[in-house]
């Protein structure tokens, strides 16, 4: 689909061999994917300075309609997809900042780990993560995105999508966490 | 060697990695990802593990050489390393990082020492065998029928 070749993922994993994986699993997706290695790049690429993240004038915005920014304003993400274990910044770290960002609050996050821990994945889902993806990161995985960000795109989610996430759900292994904002789930 | 019988033996050869427990399936959701435009995807990752993960071997074995141990240090390298050994498909490897853990938590430094001397053996095997199964797998060209085994 053309549309597809639209969505540019933000990859964030500080292992080397992780970003080449994910990076090729959202290629293998159509998605436009850059990788960097940490979640201050990460903020960086999107135009975030820690001084001015929560400016009420901020003049840094990745929305393509800002032409007076000085700053990354043609990069126009639709999902952010992170590791939760690095150095200096977590993968929640980094999302708190996101989701703080007036800019930057509306992009969908995805948090990955390798460890399977409940009270990890619940801090990501209540401070807004859209889901929580066990490593290794699988084809499978990847399809799930789509929903988030066609969701990201449309503001306004159809009920249709969460039903069909249901079912996926019930039928796929218990590997991903999806959230479905506020409703109880595995 | 005939192409056939070289298809055949590098076929063999890949099945051997599953059957001793070396590879499990992540190495083969690598190959899914494998194709056309991108024929050397497996072999890249592969190269990339052993050229990344040398460098927390080296940490690891000066680590261990400290007094006290730093457990928490290991732990937390050994953790990066079980990773990088996870998403390749190395389970052998990936088994062994998980007893160094298990021994870091309970503080059992020569356990850790002991799992780690094991860790470089089986890491060193797979290395040599993954090498010798790329060179094979380049010199013989590709097969008549697809390339990739199809294991469900």
């Amino acid at each position: 689909m053309a549309a597809e070749a639209q969505f540019h993922v933000l990859a964030v994993d500080d292992s080397v061999i992780d970003r080449k994986l994910i990076e090729r699993l959202l290629k293998t997706s159509s998605y436009q994917v850059t990788a960097v290695d940490s979640g201050s790049k990460a903020l960086g690429f999107l135009g975030i300075h820690e001084d001015e993240e929560n400016n009420e004038a901020s003049i840094h915005s990745v929305s393509p309609n800002h032409d007076d920014d000085d700053h990354h304003q043609d990069v126009d993400i639709s999902l952010i997809i992170t590791d939760y274990c690095m150095p200096e910044m977590t993968g929640y770290d980094l999302l708190r900042k996101i989701k703080e960002s007036k800019s930057l609050k509306d992009i969908p996050v995805v948090i990955m780990s390798s460890d399977n821990i409940p009270s990890r994945i619940n801090r990501c889902l209540e401070e807004g993560a859209e889901e929580f993806f066990l490593k290794p990161v699988q084809v499978s995985d990847v399809n799930k995105l789509k929903s988030h960000l066609l969701k990201g795109k449309a503001k306004e989610s159809q009920p249709n999508i969460n039903k069909r996430n249901i079912m996926e759900e019930m039928s796929s292994p218990d590997r991903t966490i999806t959230n479905y904002g506020g409703l109880e789930n595995v | 060697m005939e192409r056939n019988q070289m298809h055949k033996h590098i076929f063999l050869m890949r099945q051997s990695f599953f059957d001793q427990g070396l590879l499990d399936d992540q190495f083969i959701q690598l190959e899914e990802l494998q194709d056309d435009a991108n024929p050397n995807f497996v072999e890249e990752v592969v190269t990339l593990y052993y050229r990344d993960s040398s460098r927390t071997i080296l940490n690891i074995e000066q680590s261990l050489e400290k007094n006290p141990l730093d457990f928490n240090k290991l732990d937390n390298y050994m953790h990066q390393f079980k990773g990088s050994s996870t998403s390749i498909g190395a389970k052998k490897v990936k088994a062994e990082c998980t007893q160094f853990r298990e021994y870091c938590r309970a503080g059992n430094g020569e356990g850790c020492m002991r799992t780690f001397q094991q860790l470089k053996k089986e890491y060193a095997i797979l290395k040599k065998k993954l090498e010798t199964y790329f060179q094979q797998t380049r010199q013989a060209g590709p097969s008549e029928t697809a390339c990739r085994p199809r294991m469900n």
